[in-house]
């Protein structure tokens, strides 16, 4: 389970300026500010742009490129169901399927109570123990519906 | 009474338990007054049998797996700590028939090495590559590299050696060693397996690269979806740079390196070298026309040798050992081992290494046990979500760049992805073109927008509408993408949908005879 920080401009110029100097530092950067924040919100971009010297369409660019970047804080607890090959030939797709109907919720929706947030994923590597996903980053295998269910029970 | 236990700390095993059982390991071990010493390893690859546990005994190790927390009680009344007879005890485990029918070289340690310690990296055989070839020389370490006939693990099966070359002959202020460990293709985890189970082995493999073309620093590029894998590696170039093995004039050779972990952000064309290039420069991950080579003009416009993780990690060995052992396995032109990785829809999933020439059909029947759930076997998708579905009827082909090819199938890095016989192909068509929309760069129409045209239609095909129609539009589609596209996102993308629709036709008209015999 993750708390993040409300959204704070000093902070996250002290956040991003280490990576302004370093080879490449946008990704860090992005990466660091979701570690404190949960989200690089909009109040980012004019920072990230300064700092790095890019313009806010670049900026803006860069963050909508990626799947990770969300704009928002994600629920207390995040599920990162696989929906890869490997994971659908062990029928993780009726799986996922059936939870989020259950839930009422969408891909990369948060339960209403704010405890949990489910995002599609495309291979964690642990398509030996098919099907598969993260939550808050213990990965978790063999995943049938009871131990999906006892996962998700203890999030809320 | 003291005792050493080894216990993976692989994500594969953790996702099965493995801390729960290490917990109850400790706790019990205390009850008892026993100093019990838990080694967190990599996992040896045979994930039916995780959490695998292991005991240090005189004779060797004793495995006993898999083993759950609930376990642990049993297992210490019944003594498997003098590896003692115990209902999970599989005995050595290098004599399970799974591993003894395997040739390891890139993965002889993983599973048996901590992760976390340089100098046991150093007690198995670690380091003797780089020493010898710091002895050899920069260039005759990197004929050996061509001589081994090793091609890129990473899909499209480069000759490394040659790579090696351009990037040495280029003149540059600095130039740079990137390691693509992006590992994107759903049915693979050999990447992941080294870094968490062996990293010292790519960080050498790496110096040796980084030698051999005269670069100062390298980059692991990573994914977001690996966490342990990226913990395990920073906490081995912690080792290795305390170890004098990182930094300035490494063991006194002169040749100074340092390498750094960065990580992608959930982007699978991030995998494709020249838009792992732009996301590490901190860009949008979108791919470059090739020329110029990366080898010639790479990461910030400076000559850069990208190479994936198994490449690298084969680097080693082969110069411990010399070109020539490796060379000498292998089938036609695919020269060494690969790791193969069996895995969804399988009795035996785990990492298979082996030479090269191996058949599907050993692969998944003899080795693999067929599928998990017991029913027939359908489609086997080697090669990650842009390779080909085959059907048992082409189970004779050799696992070899060559003949997959020759069966318009790809090798790519080594994943298998078995199915059973309750597999609907059309819904597998299908995600590939939904993949293929998802993860587009953006940069070429037929990929951008074909892929989603590719959903639409196949939907529709699904439903019954047009089939013939839809069919040909598919059909052409596919063409327009394959010959349109400028990476093999796009340019591949067809080989599961075509593979499908020709193996699998039956799939695409179901519900058209539905249809007819309710008329
Ligand atoms: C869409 C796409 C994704 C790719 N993903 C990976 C990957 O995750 N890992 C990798 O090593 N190569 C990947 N490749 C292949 C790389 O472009 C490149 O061939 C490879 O990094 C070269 O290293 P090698 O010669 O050692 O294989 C991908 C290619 C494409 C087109
Ligand atoms: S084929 Fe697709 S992913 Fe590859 S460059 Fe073109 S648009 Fe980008
Ligand atoms: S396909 Fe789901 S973990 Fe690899």
């Amino acid at each position: 389970m993750h708390e993040y920080s409300a959204w704070d401009d000093e902070r996250a110029g002290e956040i991003i300026t280490p990576w302004c100097t370093a080879e490449g530092g946008t990704l860090p950067a992005l990466h660091a500010l979701m570690a404190e924040f949960g989200a690089v919100p909009d109040a980012a971009v004019p920072l990230l742009a300064q700092q790095f010297n890019l313009s806010r369409a670049e900026i803006r660019g860069i963050i909508s490129f990626y799947h990770d970047f969300r704009r928002t804080p994600p629920g207390r607890h995040v599920l990162k169901l696989c929906r890869a090959e490997a994971c659908q030939s062990m029928h993780g797709a009726t799986l996922a399927e059936n939870l989020l109907a259950r839930l009422g919720l969408t891909w990369g929706a948060t339960t209403t109570d704010g405890a949990l947030t489910i995002e599609p994923v495309y291979c964690l590597g642990l398509c030996a123990v098919a099907p598969a996903a993260l939550l808050d980053e213990v990965p978790q295998g063999r995943l049938d519906v009871a131990r999906l269910d006892r996962l998700v029970a203890a999030t809320r | 009474m003291s005792a050493r236990v080894f216990l993976p700390i692989d994500a594969g095993a953790l996702a099965l338990g493995a801390d729960d059982v290490a917990a109850a390991l400790a706790a019990h071990a205390r009850a008892r007054g026993i100093a019990l010493e838990i080694v967190r390893t990599g996992a040896r690859g045979l994930y039916w049998l995780e959490p695998l546990l292991e005991v240090a005994r005189p004779e060797g190790r004793i495995a006993y797996g898999p083993v759950s927390a609930a376990d642990v009680p049993a297992l210490f009344e019944s003594g498997f700590l003098d590896g003692a007879a115990h209902p999970l005890r599989v005995g050595r485990p290098e004599e399970i028939p799974f591993l003894t029918r395997q040739t390891r070289l890139t993965f002889a340690r993983c599973g048996i090495v901590d992760p976390a310690s340089a100098a046991d990296y150093e007690a198995l055989g670690g380091w003797r590559g780089l020493t010898r070839a710091l002895a050899l020389g920069a260039a005759a370490s990197i004929e050996e590299v061509v001589a081994s006939g090793l091609r890129g693990r990473g899909g499209a099966g480069f000759p490394t050696g040659i790579k090696w070359r351009t990037a040495a002959a280029a003149q540059a202020d600095r130039k740079y060693i990137v390691c693509n460990a992006d590992e994107g293709d759903s049915g693979t985890f050999a990447d992941r397996m080294i870094m968490e189970g062996d990293p010292f082995v790519l960080i050498e493999g790496m110096l040796i690269a980084g030698y051999a073309v005269g670069a100062s620093k390298g980059y692991i590029y990573t994914r977001s979806e690996y966490p342990h894998a990226i913990a395990a590696m920073n906490r081995a170039l912690a080792a290795a740079r305390a170890g004098g093995f990182l930094g300035a004039n490494i063991q006194g050779s002169g040749f100074s390196f340092d390498l750094e972990v960065r990580v992608g952000a959930g982007a699978y064309v991030c995998g494709e070298e020249t838009a792992l290039l732009d996301s590490l420069e901190g860009k949008r991950g979108v791919v470059r026309a090739k020329p110029p080579l990366p080898a010639i003009q790479g990461l910030f416009g400076r000559p850069t040798v990208i190479n994936n993780v198994i490449s690298l990690a084969s680097v080693p060995t082969i110069l411990a050992e010399g070109a020539k052992h490796y060379q000498g396995l292998g089938y036609g032109r695919s020269r060494g081992t690969m790791p193969i990785q069996l895995a969804g829809n399988i009795r035996y999933p785990g990492l298979f290494e082996a030479a090269f020439g191996v058949t599907l059909g050993e692969l998944v029947n003899e080795i693999g046990g067929g599928t998990a759930t017991g029913r027939p076997v359908r489609a086997v998708q080697v090669g990650g979500p842009l390779g080909a579905y085959f059907p048992p009827a082409l189970f004779d082909t050799p696992f070899d760049y060559e003949a997959f090819a020759a069966r318009d199938g790809l090798i790519g890095h080594g994943g298998v992805v078995v199915f059973d016989d309750t597999v609907d192909m059309a819904a597998q068509a299908r995600f590939a073109m939904e993949f293929c929309a998802i993860e587009s760069c953006g940069k070429c129409t037929p990929c951008r927008i074909g892929s989603t045209r590719g959903v639409e239609v196949i939907t529709r095909i699904q439903q019954g509408v047009d089939v013939e129609k839809n069919l040909a539009l598919v059909t052409d589609l596919c063409e327009t993408m394959k010959f349109g596209s400028l990476c093999a996102l796009g340019g591949f993308t067809p080989y599961p949908v075509i593979s499908a629709l020709t193996h699998f036709r039956e799939d695409f008209t179901r519900a058209t005879a539905r249809q007819a015999a309710a008329e």
